[in-house]
C-alpha cells in the first residue's frame, strides 16, 4: 500500500475483525478501535512515512493515521513505544499501547504471530481437536454405553495437517491486519538494540535502518531446545515445530520430555495410532504438574494407552534414521551415568523445553548479560544490567525472560509494562495466571502445587488444607460418561485464600478460570462459596470444591446489592 | 449431593473369613450400598511387605471415590491377584495374605491356580519357575532374535509389552515382524493365540474411494436405495461384519439341498430318560450327526482350492447359537468320540462362554460339519447357508405330530421332524447326501446306540 506525502483522507480498510479475534490469552480491543477508526474518518490525517528511505516503500508498511493528541512522540524519539517481536507477547503489549494513546512499532524477523500461531498453540490445538474426536469414535466401549455404533473411523493425514496450517495461517492473518488496522507499524527485520532508546533492523542484504523509542519491550521469545548429542534431521528426528505439520504418522516415537508439550503430542500420536515410548530425565512423569495430579493424569493418559516409559534416564545421543536402520537412542542413567541400553524407533520427538531467542539482540550494546540465554528482568519485567542496575526503558517480556513461559503470561506481562509506561505502576501476579494441558481428558493449574504450598505454610507459619471433588459426583460429567477427573483445592483454613487450584478432566482448560479470576481478584472462599452455578454444568465441580472447603473466617465483603425479581 | 469427604477408612467393609489356617484373601470390599465392582487404582503396598492390622494396603476406586483399604490381619502380602488398573467384583479375591514367610510360596501358588486367568489357553506358557520374583521386563539376555540391529536385544513396541504382560507371553522369545525385526502387538497376539480385538486405525487415503469394501464382492455398487421415511441407519458391529462378510463369500460355492423326514418319537422318548443327567437335544442330534458322519467321511470333507478334496481327521460338529446382537458357532470337538453326557458338560459350558464373548477361536472356527435348529420356533423345514470352509451344514426342524400312511393304507399320528441338508456339490454328491441322511435318520429313529 503506497503513501504519499500529503493530506488525504484515508479509509481504513473494512474490518470485520472488530471484537472477534482471540488468541490464546490477548486483549482484544474492541472499544479502542472503534474510537480510533471513528475519528480517523472525520479529521484530516497526518500522515508519516516509516523510515527515510524510499526502498521502504516497497515493503509491507502500513501507514499510521494518527490523531494529533493522541499518538504524536513525545522528544524526539520516532516512537513511544517500540516492541522487537510480533508473537503473541508483542501483540498483546502493542494492542494495549494502542488504546493507552501511544505510538507503537514492532519489529518481526521472520513471521508474524511467533511460535504461538505458527508453530505452537494454535497448530496443536488443532490437532488435538482432531485426536480428541479420533479417541472419542474409537473408544467402542465408551460408545456402546451411550447407545451408539460407529463403524470403522479413518482419517486422511493430509487433511488433517491442512486444517493445522489453515488454522494458524487465518489467526498470523487476522493478528496482522488487527495490528495494522490499529495503525501499529509492523517493521520487516531482525531487531538490535544498539544503545538506549535505539533500535536497529533490517532484513538480511538490506542495508539497516536504525530507529530510536522513548521505550522498548524486548518480546523474542523462544525456540525448541535440543540438547548436546541429539541430532535433528527434521524428520525422523524432530522437533514441536517439524511435529506440528504432521508430514508423517510414525508407527512407534519416542518422546524425550513428559512435559506438558511431550505429552500434548503422546495424545495426538496415539489417538492418530502410534505406540509412544517416553524417555524421562526425572524419576517422575509429568513432573511439572502437581504429583497427586499427575499420578491421576499417568494412570488414565498413559497407562491404558499404547504407551510406555523409561524415567531417570538422559538421551545422550540420537541418530536419524537412514537407509535400512531406524532411529537409534541411547539411554544413561541421568544420577549413574552408566549408559541403559538402546532404543529403536521410527521418529523421535524432542519435547525438553524451549530455549530462549535472545542471540543478536544486541544486548551486549548495554551490558545486560543473558542467563543461560534468559533476560534478567524484576517483578516489573524492567531488564536488569550486569551490574545488578536496572535499564532505563527497557523491558523484557514473554519466554525470552523466562518468568513463566506461557503464551497469555507474556500477554499479561505486555499489558503490565505498557500500564507502567504510561504512568501506573503495575505489577502482575504471576500465581494468578492459569496453565493448561490439552489432553484428552484435560489437566488445568493456577497457584501452587501442593508441594510447593507445603513449603510456603511452614516457611510463613499459617497452616494449609486440601479439599478435593470426583467428576463422577458431576451430573454433566457422568452424561457425558465422562467421570473420570479430579479437583483439588490448596488454600489457607485460616483466612480463606486460595493457594492453588488444580483439575483434571473434561473442559479443565475451561473451568480454570473461575479460580483464576479469584485468585486475581483476592477472592476468598467463604465469599465465593455463595457464587451460584447453572446446573446441570461441569462449573459445579468447583462450586462443590469452594463449598466442601472449611473455613475459620466468615464472610469478609458482602454479595452485591441483592435485585428482587 | 455432596460427594463423600476423600480417604475414608471403612472400618467394616471387607469380609475376610478366615479360609485356612495362616492364608488368607484380601476381599473387594463394598465401599458403597451401590457398589457391584471397584477398580484399583494402585497398591500402596508391594507383594512381600510386612502389613500390620490397620494399615492401608490398596487404593480401590468405586463408583463414587477412591478409598483406602486396610487389613484386617498381621501378616505378609504374599500376592497380588488383581493388579492396578484392573477391576474385581465386590467380594472377589484381591490379594492373598500369608501369616508367616514360609506360607508365601503356597499363598503365591493359590493365588496362580485359583485365579489365573483363562485369556491365554494355548500361549507358550515359559514361565520362570515360581520361587523367582515375577520379572515384569523382558528379560534381555534371550537367544537372539534374527534381528539385524544388535543381536541378543529385544526390540519391541510399548503396546506388544503391554499385552505380553497380560496374556505371560514371554516376549523375549517371540521373533518379530515388524520394521527392522521388532515385536510388534500382532506377534504377541499370535502368541497368545488372541484374535486381535481392536481394528487398526485406517489412514484413508486422500484418494476420493474412502475406506473399501471386503474383497470378493462383485463390483456393482451397491445400488442407492430410496430411503423410506423414518428408517434409521445402523452400521454393522464386528460380528455382524464378520457374518456378512461370510455369507457373501458363500455365494462363490455350488451348493444344493436335500431334505429328510425323521420319525422322533423314539428320540424323544431318550430325551425324557436323559434329560435329568443333563443332556440337551442339542447334545442328542450332535452326537446323532457325528456318529453318522463317522459312516460318511466325504460329508465331513471341505473343498478349500476347488480342485480337491479335504478330509478332516476329527469331526467337530459347530452348533449355531444366536447371542444378543449375533450369532456364534461353538463347536463340539471330537463330537463321535465323546459320550453324550461329555458332550452335553462341553456344550454348557461352551454356550456360556460364549454368552460372556470369551470364546477363544479355536473354539469357533475348528467346525467340519454345522447344526443349526430352528425348530424351538415352530419352524418345519428350512435352507441354511453353508458356511465356508465346511462341506455341509444340516438345518433341523421342530418336531411335530404328523398324519403318516404306511404300505397297507392304515393311518397313524407320529411325531415327525424335517431335516435338511445344504451341501458343496463340488466334493458331495446327491448319492452321497442321501445317504448320510439315510444312516442319520436310523440312528435317531433308533436312539439307543448314543447313550453308549
Amino acid at each position: 500500500m503506497q503513501a504519499s506525502v500529503s493530506s488525504l483522507s484515508i479509509s481504513l480498510p473494512n474490518s470485520t475483525f472488530r471484537s472477534n479475534i482471540r488468541f490464546c490469552g490477548l486483549r482484544q480491543q474492541a472499544l479502542g478501535f472503534q474510537s480510533v477508526s471513528q475519528s480517523q474518518l472525520n479529521k484530516s490525517q497526518r500522515i508519516r512515512i516509516v523510515g527515510r528511505k524510499s526502498r521502504l516503500q516497497k515493503r509491507l508498511v502500513s501507514v499510521s493515521a494518527s490523531d494529533s493528541d493522541n499518538g504524536s512522540p513525545t522528544k524526539s524519539f520516532d516512537y513511544d513505544l517500540l516492541i522487537i517481536g510480533a508473537g503473541v507477547g508483542g501483540h498483546g503489549a502493542a494492542l494495549h499501547a494502542v488504546e493507552k494513546g501511544l505510538k507503537t512499532a514492532i519489529v518481526e524477523g521472520d513471521v508474524v504471530g511467533g511460535t504461538c500461531v505458527n508453530r505452537g498453540c494454535v497448530p496443536s490445538k488443532a490437532l488435538l481437536a482432531v485426536s480428541g474426536r479420533m479417541r472419542e469414535l474409537q473408544d467402542e466401549h465408551h460408545m456402546k454405553a451411550l447407545g451408539l455404533q460407529v463403524a470403522a473411523a479413518g482419517y486422511d493425514r493430509q487433511a488433517v495437517a491442512d486444517h493445522a496450517s489453515n488454522l494458524a495461517s487465518k489467526i498470523r492473518n487476522n493478528l496482522t491486519n488487527s495490528m495494522k488496522a490499529l495503525g501499529v507499524d509492523i517493521l520487516t527485520g531482525f531487531g538490535t538494540i544498539l544503545g538506549p532508546q535505539k533500535v536497529k533492523y533490517g532484513k538480511v542484504g538490506f542495508p539497516d535502518n536504525v530507529i530510536t523509542a522513548k521505550d522498548i519491550i524486548i518480546a523474542t521469545g523462544s525456540v525448541p531446545f535440543v540438547p548436546k548429542g541429539i541430532e535433528v534431521d527434521g524428520k525422523t528426528v524432530i522437533t514441536s515445530d517439524h511435529a506440528l505439520k504432521l508430514e508423517v504418522v510414525p508407527d512407534w516415537v519416542a518422546i524425550v520430555g513428559s512435559g506438558y508439550i511431550g505429552l500434548e503430542f503422546s495424545d495426538v500420536y496415539t489417538a492418530l495410532g502410534s505406540e509412544v515410548t517416553f524417555i524421562e530425565a526425572l524419576d517422575q512423569l509429568m513432573p511439572g504438574f502437581d504429583p497427586e495430579i499427575g499420578k491421576l493424569a499417568q494412570r488414565v493418559l498413559i497407562n491404558p494407552r499404547k504407551i510406555d516409559y523409561h524415567t531417570g534416564v538422559f538421551a545422550t545421543k540420537i541418530t536419524p534414521a537412514k537407509d535400512g536402520t531406524p532411529v537409534i537412542i541411547e539411554l544413561t542413567d541421568a544420577k549413574t551415568k552408566e549408559p541403559k541400553g538402546t532404543l529403536e524407533v521410527d521418529v523421535a520427538l524432542i519435547a525438553t523445553g524451549r530455549a530462549p531467542f535472545t542471540k543478536g539482540l544486541g544486548l551486549e550494546n548495554i551490558n545486560v548479560e543473558t542467563q543461560r540465554g534468559f533476560v534478567p528482568v524484576d517483578e516489573r519485567m524492567r531488564v536488569i544490567d550486569a551490574n545488578r542496575n536496572l535499564v532505563p526503558h527497557l523491558y523484557c517480556i514473554g519466554d525470552a525472560n523466562g518468568k513463566m513461559m506461557l503464551a497469555h503470561a507474556a500477554s499479561a506481562q505486555g499489558i503490565s509494562v505498557v500500564e507502567q509506561v504510561s504512568g501506573r505502576d503495575h505489577v502482575l501476579n504471576h500465581l494468578s495466571i492459569p496453565a493448561a494441558c490439552f489432553t484428552h481428558p484435560e489437566i488445568s493449574m493456577v497457584g501452587l502445587t501442593e508441594p510447593q504450598a507445603k513449603e510456603k505454610a511452614e516457611k510463613e507459619g499459617f497452616e494449609m488444607s486440601i479439599a478435593k471433588t470426583s467428576f463422577k459426583a458431576n451430573t454433566k460429567a457422568l452424561a457425558e460418561n465422562e467421570g473420570e477427573g479430579l479437583a483439588k483445592l490448596i488454600y489457607r483454613p485460616d483466612n480463606g485464600e486460595i493457594l492453588g487450584v488444580h483439575i483434571f478432566g473434561m473442559h479443565a482448560a475451561d473451568l480454570i478460570h473461575e479460580a483464576s479470576n479469584a485468585i486475581a481478584l483476592g477472592t476468598r472462599i467463604q465469599d465465593i462459596k455463595f457464587a451460584v452455578h447453572a446446573h446441570p454444568t461441569l462449573s459445579e465441580v468447583l462450586d462443590e470444591l469452594f463449598k466442601s472447603a472449611k473455613v475459620n473466617a466468615s464472610v469478609t465483603k458482602p454479595v452485591s446489592e441483592p435485585v428482587a425479581v | 449431593m455432596r460427594p463423600s469427604a476423600f480417604f475414608l477408612k471403612p472400618r467394616s467393609g471387607s469380609r475376610i473369613p478366615v479360609v485356612r489356617a495362616k492364608i488368607r484373601e484380601i476381599f473387594m470390599p463394598a465401599l458403597s450400598s451401590t457398589m457391584t465392582e471397584g477398580k484399583i487404582v494402585s497398591w500402596i503396598k508391594s507383594e512381600g511387605d510386612v502389613l500390620s492390622k490397620g494399615e492401608s494396603v490398596v487404593v480401590v476406586e468405586s463408583d463414587k471415590a477412591d478409598m483406602d483399604v486396610e487389613t484386617f490381619y498381621d501378616g505378609i502380602l504374599a500376592a497380588i491377584v488383581i493388579n492396578e488398573g484392573e477391576t474385581a467384583p465386590v467380594g472377589a479375591a484381591i490379594g492373598i495374605l500369608a501369616e508367616t514367610e514360609d506360607e508365601i510360596a503356597e499363598a503365591k501358588a493359590k493365588a496362580t491356580s485359583q485365579f489365573s486367568s483363562a485369556t491365554a489357553p494355548s500361549a507358550p506358557k515359559v514361565e520362570e519357575s515360581p520361587p523367582a520374583p515375577k520379572v515384569d521386563a523382558p528379560s534381555p539376555a534371550v537367544a537372539a532374535a534374527p534381528a539385524p540391529s544388535t543381536p541378543g536385544k529385544v526390540v519391541a513396541t510399548p503396546y506388544a509389552k503391554k499385552l505380553a504382560k497380560q496374556h505371560k507371553v514371554d516376549i523375549g522369545k517371540l521373533v518379530g515382524t515388524g520394521p527392522f525385526g521388532r515385536i510388534t502387538p500382532e506377534d504377541v497376539e499370535k502368541a497368545a493365540g488372541i484374535k486381535p480385538a481392536s481394528k487398526s486405525i485406517v489412514a484413508a487415503p486422500a484418494a476420493p474411494v474412502a475406506s473399501s469394501a471386503p474383497a470378493a464382492v462383485p463390483s456393482k455398487a451397491p445400488s442407492s436405495f430410496t430411503e423410506t421415511p423414518g428408517s434409521t441407519v445402523v452400521p454393522f458391529t464386528t460380528m455382524q461384519a464378520a457374518v456378512s462378510k461370510n455369507m457373501v463369500e458363500s455365494l462363490s460355492v455350488p451348493t444344493f439341498r436335500v431334505g429328510y423326514p425323521i420319525a422322533t418319537d423314539a428320540l424323544d422318548a431318550l430325551y425324557e430318560k436323559v434329560k435329568p443327567k443333563g443332556v440337551t437335544m442339542t447334545a442328542l442330534l450332535a452326537k446323532a450327526a457325528a456318529v453318522a458322519l463317522a459312516q460318511h467321511p466325504v460329508v465331513n470333507a471341505t473343498c478349500k482350492d476347488g480342485k480337491s478334496f479335504t478330509y478332516n481327521s476329527s469331526i467337530n460338529i459347530a452348533v449355531a447359537v444366536a447371542i444378543n446382537g449375533g450369532l456364534i458357532t461353538p463347536v463340539l470337538q471330537d463330537a463321535d468320540k465323546l459320550d453324550l453326557y461329555l458332550l452335553s458338560q462341553k456344550w454348557k459350558e461352551l454356550v456360556e462362554k460364549a454368552r460372556a464373548k470369551q470364546l477363544q477361536p479355536n473354539e469357533y472356527n475348528s467346525g467340519t460339519f454345522t447344526l443349526s435348529n430352528l425348530g424351538m420356533f415352530g419352524v418345519d423345514r428350512f435352507d441354511a447357508i453353508l458356511p465356508p470352509g465346511q462341506g455341509a451344514i444340516m438345518a433341523v426342524g421342530a418336531s411335530k405330530p404328523a398324519v403318516l400312511a404306511d404300505k397297507d393304507g392304515f393311518f397313524s399320528v407320529k411325531n415327525r421332524m424335517l431335516v435338511n441338508v445344504t451341501a458343496d456339490h463340488r466334493i458331495i454328491y446327491g448319492a452321497d447326501l442321501a445317504a448320510f441322511l439315510q444312516t442319520f435318520s436310523k440312528i435317531i429313529e433308533n436312539p439307543e446306540s448314543l447313550t453308549m
